[in-house]
């Protein structure tokens, strides 16, 4: 056991893959040289040589193109987008190509990639750098969508996302990056799909995904002073995405909250709330809210970024005004 | 003051140059001509079949031929090795048919069955087959140059000499993936061979209305440091001469290739467009410019008979023919096709 930062693990889950199978690559903008512009890939050029690790022109078109022939042909290419927000650049290749060769050829062709990319706001970075776009990501069918919230998480996802035979988004937060977490020695593959539970209480039961982890769980703990008890479950994978351990613990708590960084409309925990609306309905004793960035832009000024963003106090206060 | 130097419809014809008469010396074996000849063979009555079953209502959507482009893809499909790698767009049945996929599952995914090559997921714009190296058809213009490089990229890695051929029309030049893929596969000295079909026209605008050079794909070239080939895309041999000196230097390690093949539909953009923004001179000497006559006239002038030629073309036919029979007594796909693989386990689940 070892304690690691979200920053390291990147390295680590990213290597840990490299070694095991000789088809893995890696490519981006600065992330060989330069190890990364959040110095999250610092080492794997030197270990693993430019054969195999790619510092690649501002072209992100170019870079999906080149991860996506390359894992048609043989190769498991992982592939940066450094800011999440420059998919938009070359979501032609998400949506359009990547996410739909298998289907379209039958399955006669696959895409076995991880596209990694730093995700979510906190950094002051301003509208363009900031966004949390995984919802437009699960939007899409043909790609599986992970966003781990601690360091183990990433290492064992970034594993379980390599050798996983479909294409993957694997969304890190950039927020997270400096946060630390205990990591197992050894070898980690973690499974996608599979949500967490982080907390049991028997007030209500509270999903959040990324940054909103931490940030939920210390909601939980101001409410648990005030006699409240809630369930806190890390989604960590919205595609495929583990209904059962949701649906299981408002069958439990009766209650529901969900709390997304995306812009509250057509956000991941509007899709939950529709399941456990009509899935979980004779469990719940109330209305299911969802505690969401508003549909806005975000601005770049800390205390109106702050404002934006869920945060402890406003998940506290919401859950315990709703739960009354 | 307009934008545009010419009223729609109204701008300059661009006539075929005529065909080059020495290439009838070029070096090439006599059984790979009789091999292009079957070739363009295979793809002209293919498209011609296809059209046919459109004007009957067999095929539904859309389809896009190639009917006057057939020697570019002959071409290719005769130089390329069997693991090598193609990339070709929505135009793609020729190329497809090019490198060795038979008529019937073709006309059988146009049709919608389930004897398609793709099982009827595809269609007319998504055609392919992994196995004869031919990795897709492309509907979203420029993508798959991007992504013939990864295949390049991927034959390094792995060490083995395959190369990767993407074929693109005009109007590609003039889109953001065309310039990302080749200043990539020329800074990596990729093995990617970019073949531009110049029909002069992108879908229903003359090229040269909304490109600043003559040569869209070959006056690019040298922007990124690259010599540019231009061909007469009709002549199945100098097609082939462009082709096996590229794929030559891909092979070796030489890096990448642009080739401009200058050609013509005979038809319009898609089915839905009879191409009448074309001045009328411009496509009756085109129409005169057809690959396939010629080359039937250069084979009698290299001294194969004219019942060799006829004895191929009828073998063709019959094949053709054959194929939309089994592809019209052909079954749709089954009910249940509609879940299968979304995902690499053949399944459609996204929760548990």
């Amino acid at each position: 056991m070892a304690e690691l930062t979200y920053r390291e693990a990147v390295a680590v889950g990213i290597a840990q893959e490299m070694r095991r199978d000789p088809a893995v690559v890696f490519l981006g903008e600065d992330v060989a040289g330069a190890g990364g512009v959040f110095k999250t890939t610092s080492g794997l050029l030197e270990e693993f040589g430019p054969d195999r690790v790619v510092d690649t022109p501002i072209s992100e078109q170019a870079i999906l193109g080149a991860a996506m022939g390359a894992a048609m042909t043989g190769l498991r290419p992982i592939a940066e987008i450094m800011f999440s927000d420059f998919f938009a650049v070359c979501w032609d290749f998400v949506a359009n190509e990547i996410a739909k060769m298998s289907y379209m050829t039958d399955g006669m062709v696959g895409c076995p990639l991880v596209i990694r990319s730093g995700n979510g706001a906190g950094l002051r970075f301003g509208a363009q750098h900031s966004q949390s776009i995984e919802n437009w990501a699960m939007a899409v069918p043909g790609i599986k969508v992970v966003a781990p919230s601690t360091p183990a998480d990433l290492i064992g996802l970034t594993a379980a996302s390599v050798r996983d035979p479909d294409p993957v988004l694997l969304f890190e937060h950039k927020a997270l990056y400096p946060t630390k977490g205990e990591v197992p020695d050894g070898e980690i593959v973690d499974e996608l799909g599979t949500a967490r539970v982080l907390r049991h209480g028997s007030d209500a039961t509270v999903v959040a995904l990324a940054l909103m982890v931490p940030r939920a769980l210390e909601a939980a703990e101001r409410l648990a002073a005030d006699g409240i008890e809630v369930t806190v479950i890390d989604v960590r994978s919205l595609v495929p995405l583990d209904t059962a351990t949701i649906l299981d613990s408002v069958s439990q708590t009766s209650r529901l909250f969900t709390v997304e960084e995306n812009p509250r409309l057509c956000g991941w925990g509007a899709e939950i709330s529709s399941i456990v609306g009509e899935e979980g309905f004779w469990d719940l004793d109330g209305p299911i809210v969802r505690i969401t960035t508003p549909h806005l832009p975000l601005a770049s000024a800390p205390n109106l970024e702050d404002l934006a963003l869920p945060d402890a106090d406003r998940i506290a206060v919401t859950i315990k005004a709703t739960l009354g | 003051m307009p934008l545009s130097g010419a009223g729609y419809g109204e701008h300059q014809a661009v006539l075929p140059q005529p065909f080059d008469e020495s290439l009838k010396d070029a070096p090439i074996d006599l059984d790979v001509r009789i091999e292009l000849f079957r070739k363009q063979h295979q793809i002209r009555q293919l498209e011609k079949r296809i059209y046919d079953l459109f004007l009957q209502g067999f095929v539904r959507g859309t389809s896009h031929l190639s009917i006057g482009m057939e020697a570019i893809g002959a071409a290719f499909g005769a130089a390329l090795r069997p693991h090598d790698y193609s990339f070709a767009t929505y135009r793609g049945h020729g190329h497809t048919a090019a490198r060795g996929v038979g008529p019937e599952p073709i006309i059988a995914e146009l049709l919608g069955k389930a004897t398609g090559l793709v099982g009827g997921k595809g269609g007319s714009m998504h055609l392919a087959s992994a196995e004869q190296g031919m990795m897709g058809c492309y509907a979203i213009i420029g993508a798959h140059l991007c992504i013939a490089n990864g295949a390049a990229w991927s034959a390094r890695v792995r060490g083995t000499d395959q190369v990767a051929v993407a074929f693109f029309g005009d109007g590609a030049t003039n889109i953001g993936a065309f310039h990302e893929a080749v200043n990539y596969a020329a800074n990596y000295r990729l093995g990617t061979i970019f073949v531009c079909e110049n029909n002069l026209y992108m879908e229903y605008t003359p090229i040269s209305e909304v490109t600043p050079v003559t040569h869209p794909a070959a006056d690019r070239a040298p922007a990124y440091g690259m010599d540019a080939t231009v061909v007469d895309g009709n002549d199945a041999d100098a097609v082939y001469l462009a082709a096996r000196a590229a794929i030559e230097r891909a092979r070796s390690g030489g890096g990448p290739s642009i080739i401009e093949a200058k050609t013509y539909r005979h038809g319009g953009h898609s089915r839905a467009d009879p191409g009448q923004y074309r001045p009328d001179d411009e496509v009756q000497a085109w129409l005169e410019h057809d690959p396939i006559p010629m080359y039937h006239q250069r084979l009698l002038d290299l001294g194969v008979g004219e019942d060799r030629l006829a004895e191929i073309s009828g073998e063709v036919a019959a094949e053709i023919d054959r194929a939309t029979e089994a592809a019209k007594s052909a079954p749709e796909p089954a009910a249940e096709e509609l879940w299968t693989n979304v995902w690499a386990d053949g399944g459609s689940q996204w929760r548990n």
